[in-house]
């Protein structure tokens, strides 16, 4: 099955699964966030080699970059970078494995299903900024718009949930 | 694409495999933070997904859809986090299996 | 078309949704309005179409399409629908203006409007509908107006009940309605007049079926236009408001049985023993009626017993196959019995709330026109001649002697029975002295314009609608305009009376002679000697017997509802408790116990909720899947 793949992407994969099982298994959040970044670095890499530049640099800035910043910065502000987090039984792992698995199998099966159909067609330059900007202000300019109206909708709704608020105090306690 | 070789169904393992590890994390974590990242990271399997679709069938769509599930992502974190602050302000806890106000 | 039917549902919608916000003279306008206006469509579109002969149809959308049943929302404006809707909007709208002055004091305005316009447009639906699935639709809807209205001062605990009594009755004949329609469908497989009518009309049915089907369709009819032995509820239903007395219960609503029975003429005419059963119902019902009449003392009840007995001459000239003399005598006795009623209401309203008429008295110094538009209503329904009620009952009664003079002799004493009841009331209410201790003559006083305006429209109505349909003794140029307006109408030609031209003259002496004779005798004993219809208990003999009605509300009480009752305490006891109870009980606590197994899974944890999403999810992809 691995026999005559290229070596580059089967080394890309087993450090993208295994950052990727970091992420879930590290008790300290801290180590989490980082290995999840290692991991997008390695998912920017695979869309290099798929020959989607533009979303490869995308991926970095957006995720890498911003989000990945945001969650660090939420840790160290609730001062969470330390193992404080309870440890499930093992019931519950081997209960989430099992569920985890049988979506595993069933989607796999599923998209196995469904590839069969695909045709392959490639088309030069389809992930450069030129292609991809024609198809985004043409034919998904409403969703794009939209999109702008999404965020900006993020945006007021984490001020409002950030603001500290005197009522909100006991309504959890 | 750079290896000719390379087929689509590898990709299929490889993104059904990571979106199953954020799964598992989804499920076994406890730590709300911790959950938003293993949702980061099942998002960014699909991602992977229809990238690579995309290439092999040649149609740029799929990596608008990809555009568009980052700006989603990226809502959907802020939002997240913000909740997640509000929460630890009020119980000083970040523990989601606390949060059963839910209860019928 | 569709502006008819829909303005007053319009109007139904703006009144009952925000007419609570409005103020009171907003609501009444916006709802006389959309009446009114309806009017001028439905007058704009009878003089284009309906006077040449054509029949507009429009079919707004499929209601219903199950296996070979095809319903459709579907309207027929012909020369009969269309003169139904000319009265239903033209005196619904005079009689919207006259509420406006009736019910100002009432705090049930905006309701009185909303449920005023719901019954136009219910009733336009019976009229107007190409099918007979939408004259069932309008027919359930005008008796569910009609309940409502009746119980509108529900807070009174017998009106409410006289609104249960009407809808209960109502819907005994519904029945008979119901099962006519299913028959019909059975051996037509369609509810389409057209469909329908044509069958009927090539002959091929089988005349059981057909009787069957006739007198079931008449069944729903007696319920509707309270005929014996269902009229018991139109006098209750006197409970109602005025106004809706004169629209729902005089002019329009209890007209439909005659309607649905002009508008099958196809099929009665066909069957000659259901059309005898019409013609003697009708005959036993007008006659009782009226000798009920003489004896009542309340204004209104004389009016609704009087009502009675007309729409039962209506039913012997179905009967005989005058169906352009009923639909005639349906028209004038719009007018005047309207008249009638809105004058009676305009007394009331005078008399502030009383409506005894052995408590009135003189009242024609203080109310002159009410006085007159009354007096000329009481002449239209005596049968003054050259009034309307006149030629309307003339002619009802030359088709029952062609018919059979035994019919005629019945029809004539009825008709002057209805001359006694009507000039005691008319001499009793308006002339002699003023009889009320409780409430001064001074302060008695005449309606306001809405409520006069209407009364004096309706009078010339009631004078001039003889001109409608003259005998053919005034010259072959003016005479027979409405038979030949409907004729066409009828899928079998009418039969003409065949008698001759002495004999006529003969009749006509007669009804006016009977006329004179009533009004004669009312005159002396209640203006010359002054005498006062006698007090409740010092009756005695027959009079004691018409004052209680033939004591046929005791009758129902003990034949129908006392054995009703008894059978349901009987099966509350037994079925009810023991059996349905305890099988239903157990069955509906063994959810309980399920459920609270159940529960458990929703703990409100949210883990648990994700490992079941995931496992649903598996599950939903793997049957997609193989």
């Amino acid at each position: 099955m691995f026999n005559n793949l290229p070596i580059p992407f089967l080394v890309l994969s087993f450090f993208t699964i295994l950052s990727a099982l970091y992420v879930v298994t590290s008790k300290n959040p801290i180590h989490s966030v980082l290995a999840l970044i290692l991991t997008f670095f390695s998912i920017s890499a695979h869309y290099v080699l798929l020959n989607a530049q533009f979303l490869a640099i995308v991926n970095l800035i957006v995720y890498a970059g911003a989000i990945m910043v945001l969650f660090l910065f939420v840790l160290m502000l609730l001062n969470l970078n330390k193992d404080a987090e309870p440890i499930k039984s093992n019931l519950w792992g081997i209960a989430a494995a099992i569920s985890a698995g049988l979506l595993l199998l069933v989607i796999t099966a599923a998209f196995q299903k469904a590839g069969e159909n695909v045709v392959k067609h490639p088309v030069e330059g389809i992930g450069l900024v030129k292609a991809l900007g024609q198809t985004l202000f043409t034919r998904f300019l409403v969703p794009f718009e939209l999109s702008g109206a999404l965020f900006l909708a993020a945006m007021v709704g984490s001020v409002l949930l950030g603001k500290r608020d005197k009522v909100n105090k006991d309504l959890l306690a | 694409m750079i290896f000719q070789n390379l087929d689509i169904s590898h990709y299929i393992y490889l993104s059904t495999v990571l979106f199953s590890i954020g799964l598992f994390g989804v499920l076994f974590r406890r730590n709300a933070i911790v959950l938003l990242m293993c949702i980061e990271l099942m998002l960014n399997a699909v991602n992977l997904l229809f990238t690579a679709l995309s290439t092999y069938m040649g149609d740029a769509d799929g990596q608008i859809f990809v555009f568009f599930i980052m700006v989603v992502a990226a809502a959907e974190a802020a939002v997240g986090l913000a909740i997640l602050v509000m929460v630890y302000r009020n119980t000083r806890k970040t523990d989601v299996s606390f949060l059963d106000q839910l209860k019928g | 078309m569709s502006i008819i039917i829909l303005l007053p549902l319009l109007g139904f919608l703006v009144s009952g949704i925000v007419g609570k916000y409005l103020p009171k003279q907003v609501v009444g306008l916006i709802s006389t309005a959309a009446v009114v206006l309806s009017f001028a469509f439905a007058l704009h579109m009878f003089l284009e179409k309906s006077i040449l002969g054509e029949a507009v149809s429009q079919k707004w959308f499929t209601f219903l399409q199950v296996g070979g049943l095809q319903i459709d929302v579907a309207f027929t404006f012909d020369r009969l629908s269309g003169w139904m809707t000319l009265i239903i909007t033209g005196i619904g709208s005079l009689i919207h203006l006259y509420s406006m002055g009736y019910m100002k004091e009432d705090e049930g305005y905006y309701k009185f409007f909303a449920y005023l316009n719901l019954f136009v447009f219910n009733m336009l639906l019976l009229v107007l509908g190409s099918n007979f699935i939408m004259l069932f639709f309008g027919w359930e809807g005008v008796g569910l107006c009609s309940y409502l209205l009746i119980g509108f001062w529900y807070k009174n605990l017998n009106y409410g009940k006289a609104a249960r009594k009407a809808f209960v009755m109502n819907r005994i004949g519904d029945l008979g309605l119901l099962l006519g329609l299913f028959l019909i469908f059975k051996e037509f497989k369609s509810f389409d007049y057209t469909i329908v009518f044509d069958q009927i009309a090539a002959g091929n049915t089988p005349a059981h079926v057909l009787t069957a089907i006739a007198l079931l369709l008449f069944v729903g009819a007696m319920g509707k236009s309270a005929q014996i032995p269902l009229y018991t509820w139109l006098p209750d239903a006197m409970a109602g408001p005025t106004p809706v007395s004169a629209l729902i219960h005089a002019a329009t609503m209890v007209t439909a049985g005659v309607y649905l029975v002009v508008r099958s003429q196809a099929l009665y005419f066909q069957t000659a023993l259901a059309s005898d059963v019409i013609m003697w119902v009708g005959l036993a019902t007008s006659l009782m009626a009226a000798l009920i009449g003489l004896k009542q003392n309340d204004i209104k009840k004389v009016l609704a017993y009087s009502t009675v007995s007309q729409l039962g001459l209506m039913f012997v000239a179905l009967g005989c196959g005058a169906y352009t003399a009923a639909m005639f005598h349906l028209t004038t006795h719009a007018f005047f019995k309207a008249l009638l009623f809105l004058g009676s209401g305009s007394v009331i309203h005078g008399m502030h709330h009383e409506q005894d008429i052995r408590k009135m008295g003189g009242l024609k110094s203080k109310m002159p026109i009410t006085y007159f538009t009354f007096l000329i209503g009481t002449l239209a329904i005596t049968g003054f001649p050259f009034l309307s009620g006149f030629f309307s009952k003339d002619e009802i009664l030359l088709h029952a002697f062609s018919h059979s003079p035994l019919v005629w002799g019945l029809s004539l004493i009825s008709a002057s029975i209805t001359g006694f009841y009507m000039f005691r009331m008319f001499f009793v209410t308006f002339h002699g002295k003023y009889r009320n201790t409780h409430y001064p003559l001074e302060k008695v006083h005449e309606s306001p314009i809405t409520m006069t305006l209407p009364l004096l429209i309706l009078a010339v109505l009631s004078v001039l609608g003889g001109l409608l349909n003259l005998p053919h003794y005034f010259g072959h140029n003016v005479a027979g305009a409405f038979s030949s307006y409907l004729a066409p109408m009828y899928k079998f030609a009418e039969h003409s009376p065949e008698v001759s031209a002495s004999t006529e003259w003969l009749l006509l002496a007669a009804a006016v002679s009977v006329f004179i004779i009533a009004f004669v005798a009312m005159r002396m004993k209640y203006i010359s000697k002054n005498s006062v219809p006698e007090e409740d208990d010092s009756m005695s003999g027959l009079g004691k017997v018409l004052a209680n009605k033939f004591y046929v509300d005791e009758i129902y009480d003990a034949g129908v509802v006392a054995p009703i009752e008894i059978a349901g305490t009987v099966t509350d006891g037994l079925v009810d408790d023991i059996a349905i109870k305890g099988i239903t009980d157990s069955i509906g606590k063994s959810p309980n116990w399920i459920s609270s197994l159940l529960s458990r899974v929703q703990n409100g944890n949210i883990e648990y909720y994700l490992i079941y999403m995931v496992i649903a999810v598996s599950i939903l992809l793997a049957i997609n899947l193989f």
